[in-house]
């Protein structure tokens, strides 16, 4: 970690230097370390430092580190996390539900449900597009298509097995198609496939809503509707379920602690968690980054993780990437 | 002229005496994170993301713009003087870079370096603040089927160039195609070669074959050779500037590399690494000394660190007009667009046009600074070869594996680096070239994805490929480029023989 310690003193220099040193009076001394299993500028990676933020600035911890162990959707920092935390007071991780689709699909011998969730945080809608000068003008239309030809329909959007993935996988069984012969091409991200969209190139595409929003807004791209379950507040496009489509999917994030992590050590977290979830800074943040609040305590999250796990392997199981 | 009117609004925002500090300290961060190996400007703009947090956004943004480009910078330095380039895009600075430094000639390789990045990211700052708008619309229409094609052409021009026949240049592509088909699947989630060991669930990283085969290897060779016939690498021959000639045989270069670059930069999958090497074969192709190639020519300095520059200016393209991030940094940098509620994207333009053009012209500022920040510094850095050999080549052995580790602590990334130095000795040995090794592992996956997305979308008819006219002719091209030297060598056989 010797490249976090350099930097740590680099960034205190140069906090320093802006006059801006991050240092607050804190009411707790718990001194936290978030793994975000994923890279520097990652969903993962910006959830884990804006809650390492809005912990120490709402004085619920003393100190909080980020580290980032990237690799293979997740998978490789939850097997690290599973390892090191074990019963651990002051250790936390933040995860969401691409990690789920990882660890079934990659055969990970880990998964969520070791781990003890804590609290979900946000929840993303994801959003189902067309070009604009498409002439797929509404989700029926969509539907008819797909129902008339499920493979020439090509699909854009993230990596496979994720909740992009899943949804498209959701929509093609909608409409009466075999979700195993789904033509869906795989991007690493909401930014290469935009540029697929955007070229043409694609029938339908499906992202964070956030990610496109620009283009939806400037009328490049049609917004057929979101995936969350209900109207939000500055986006048009309809949820699918106003829409008669009985689907629901939310790219959600939460915070997890070690397996085994119990009593008042977990009371500790909880409370730390929830205090710093109800403060106004990290409504701030929300709202600044364009996240759903989409906040659920422990108990709700532990059910929570369990039916989403089932419900991610039957989908993934019917289009061939888990068995 | 909106344009510069809008440009010059953008100047008198980035000349503030605060925001000259920002791109001050910005430049100074970018540069040590350059040349300091396992810490990127990504991970550096990451952690200082919250620290900016309360500064206004024009500050912070050109703060960022400012450590991007000292990253790529300072990134130069360690793989001209230590042969151990840090990060993918100064594979090919290492190559002359590295033998000019031991043949005495560190200084100007610095400098031309320094120089030629100055010159290029001036010239493709002007690009992005008249083009991008314009550039975006044809860079979006690049399908899968017209990277395919520019990969091909990177393929052949790579393994044709580097080493003594073609051949050789073949079998060490090949080799890191291999190394590039580990990990998981992009399109199918699936793991492929990885032998059940979680470390290559993601690949093999870029830099870790990069500093294994240059650095490491290179160590090895050296020690192997010490006792026989010990190859003393020569402080500083001549002046540690650049000579009259030198300037002559850069100034092309450098402008060609930002022709390359620049454009290449803005497609949304173009990246850094494809322009070096394409301006590294067009070099030695167009030099007067063809010979001197391998032994230290300025030209494959001066192309490929430009290209390196404009193509970070060119992923600013898809960045500020799509809101489409192309590299870490750029990923991180649109994090701290939106921290401020800014959305880039089509409407930037328009709705923050203050701050587009206040970053573009600290652009131009932050590399004003670079330069002279950096030429002075190149008196001290050639010091450095005045270390003894055995000496300097311990110290490479440990500060490339720390940076290797740094980057990414595992034992399985330790013992892949040192794998990757036993085989870069041997490649030595036996004189194959290393730098296609590397391409293969960069560029392999890009291919693969790119040939199977578009096979996906013409439901598996390989006629895509040559039905969209610009993909057919960059596939045109890497086939001529593949055939002709044996055709012309065949022809020139056949004449003899009837002589």
């Amino acid at each position: 970690m010797r490249n976090y310690f350099k930097l740590g003193i680099l960034a205190a220099v140069v906090g320093g230097t802006l006059g801006l040193g991050t240092l607050q009076a804190s009411s707790q001394d718990l001194e936290l370390t978030i793994m975000a299993p994923a890279g520097a500028g990652g969903g993962w990676d910006s959830a884990s430092r804006s809650m390492q933020e809005a912990m120490m600035a709402s004085g619920n911890a003393k100190s909080v580190q980020v580290i980032n162990v990237p690799g293979a959707g997740g998978t490789v920092g939850l097997a690290q996390f599973i390892g090191s935390a074990k019963g651990s007071s002051n250790q936390l991780f933040v995860a969401g539900i691409t990690l789920v689709g990882a660890s079934i699909s990659n055969q990970s011998p880990v998964d969520l449900t070791e781990v003890t969730p804590i609290a979900r945080l946000t929840g993303d809608p994801l959003v189902i597009v067309v070009p604009k000068d498409s002439p797929i003008k509404s989700m029926d239309d969509l539907l008819a298509t797909i129902k008339k030809d499920v493979a020439t329909t090509i699909w854009v959007g993230g990596s496979a097995g994720g909740a992009d993935h899943i949804l498209a996988a959701l929509v093609t069984k909608a409409a009466g198609a075999d979700p195993s012969k789904i033509n869906y091409v795989a991007y690493s991200g909401g930014g290469e496939s935009l540029a697929a969209m955007l070229g043409g190139q694609a029938t339908a595409g499906v992202s964070g809503y956030g990610e496109w929003e620009g283009q939806i807004k400037s009328g490049d791209l049609r917004a057929l509707a979101i995936s969350y379950p209900e109207p939000i507040e500055g986006i048009e496009a309809k949820p699918l379920k106003a829409q008669g489509l009985d689907i629901e999917l939310v790219n959600w994030r939460g915070v997890f602690a070690g397996p085994g992590v119990e009593g008042a050590d977990l009371d500790a977290l909880k409370s730390a968690v929830e205090k710093t979830v109800k403060s106004a800074e990290w409504q701030a943040i929300l709202k600044a980054r364009g996240w759903t609040d989409y906040y659920a305590p422990s108990d709700e999250f532990k059910a929570f993780i369990g039916s989403e796990t089932e419900r991610v392997k039957t989908i993934l199981t019917s289009i061939g990437l888990a068995n | 002229m909106d344009t510069f009117s809008f440009l010059i609004d953008g100047f008198a925002l980035a000349i503030q005496p605060a925001n000259l500090i920002y791109a001050a300290i910005g430049v100074l961060i970018g540069t040590a994170v350059g040349v300091l190996p396992g810490i990127g400007p990504a991970l550096t703009v990451a952690l200082l993301l919250p620290v900016t947090f309360k500064l206004d956004p024009g500050g912070s943004i050109i703060m960022f713009a400012g450590i991007y480009y000292g990253g790529m910078y300072g990134g130069s330095t360690t793989a001209i003087l230590l042969n151990a380039p840090g990060e993918s895009a100064s594979v090919v600075t290492a190559l002359e870079g590295n033998k000019m430094a031991r043949a005495g000639r560190g200084g100007p390789a610095l400098a031309t370096a320094a120089i030629g990045s100055f010159v290029a990211a001036l010239v493709a700052t002007a690009g992005l603040a008249v083009l991008a708008p314009y550039l975006v619309k044809i860079a979006v229409k690049f399908g899968p089927w017209d990277y395919f094609g520019l990969m091909l052409i990177a393929f052949v021009t790579v393994s044709a160039t580097f080493g003594s026949s073609p051949l050789r240049g073949l079998t060490s592509l090949a080799f890191g195609l291999w190394l590039g088909l580990m990990g998981i699947d992009q399109l199918t989630g699936q793991a492929r070669l990885t032998f059940g060991v979680p470390g290559l669930l993601d690949g093999v990283e870029v830099t870790t074959l990069a500093v294994g085969l240059f650095a490491i290897g290179e160590a090895f060779f050296v020690a192997s050779r010490h006792l026989y016939k010990p190859e003393k690498p020569i402080p500083v021959k001549g002046s540690i500037w650049m000579t009259r000639e030198d300037w002559k045989r850069s100034w092309k270069p450098w402008l060609r590399g930002t022709v390359i670059g620049f454009p290449i930069g803005a497609l949304p999958a173009g990246g850094a690494e494809i322009p070096t090497f394409l301006s590294y074969t067009i070099e030695r192709k167009l030099s007067s000394k063809p010979e001197e190639f391998g032994r230290g020519a300025i030209e494959g300095v001066a192309g490929p660190e430009a290209a390196n520059n404009a193509s970070a200016a060119g992923t600013l393209v898809p960045l500020l007009t799509l809101g489409l991030p192309t590299s870490a940094t750029a990923a991180v940098m649109l994090a701290g667009f939106q921290q401020y509620n800014i959305q880039p994207g089509p409407l930037l333009f328009t709705q923050h046009a203050d701050l587009v053009w206040g970053l573009v012209a600290s652009l131009f500022i932050a590399n004003v600074m670079l330069l002279v920040l950096n030429l002075p510094l190149v008196g001290i850095w050639v010091k450095l070869l005045k270390i003894p050999l055995p000496w300097l080549y311990a110290g490479i052995l440990v500060f490339a594996s720390m940076g290797t580790l740094a980057a990414n602590p595992s034992v399985t990334e330790l013992l892949l680096l040192t794998g990757f130095g036993v085989v870069g000795f041997v490649m030595r040995r036996y004189d194959y070239p290393i730098a296609p090794a590397v391409v293969g592992l960069i560029l392999g996956p890009l291919a693969d994805s790119a040939l199977r997305r578009s096979l996906q979308m013409s439901l598996g008819d390989p006629m895509i490929l040559v039905q969209h006219p610009s993909s057919a002719i960059m596939i045109g091209i890497a086939v001529v480029a593949l055939v002709a030297p044996f055709v012309f060598r065949g022809l020139a056989k056949f004449r003899q023989d009837e002589d």
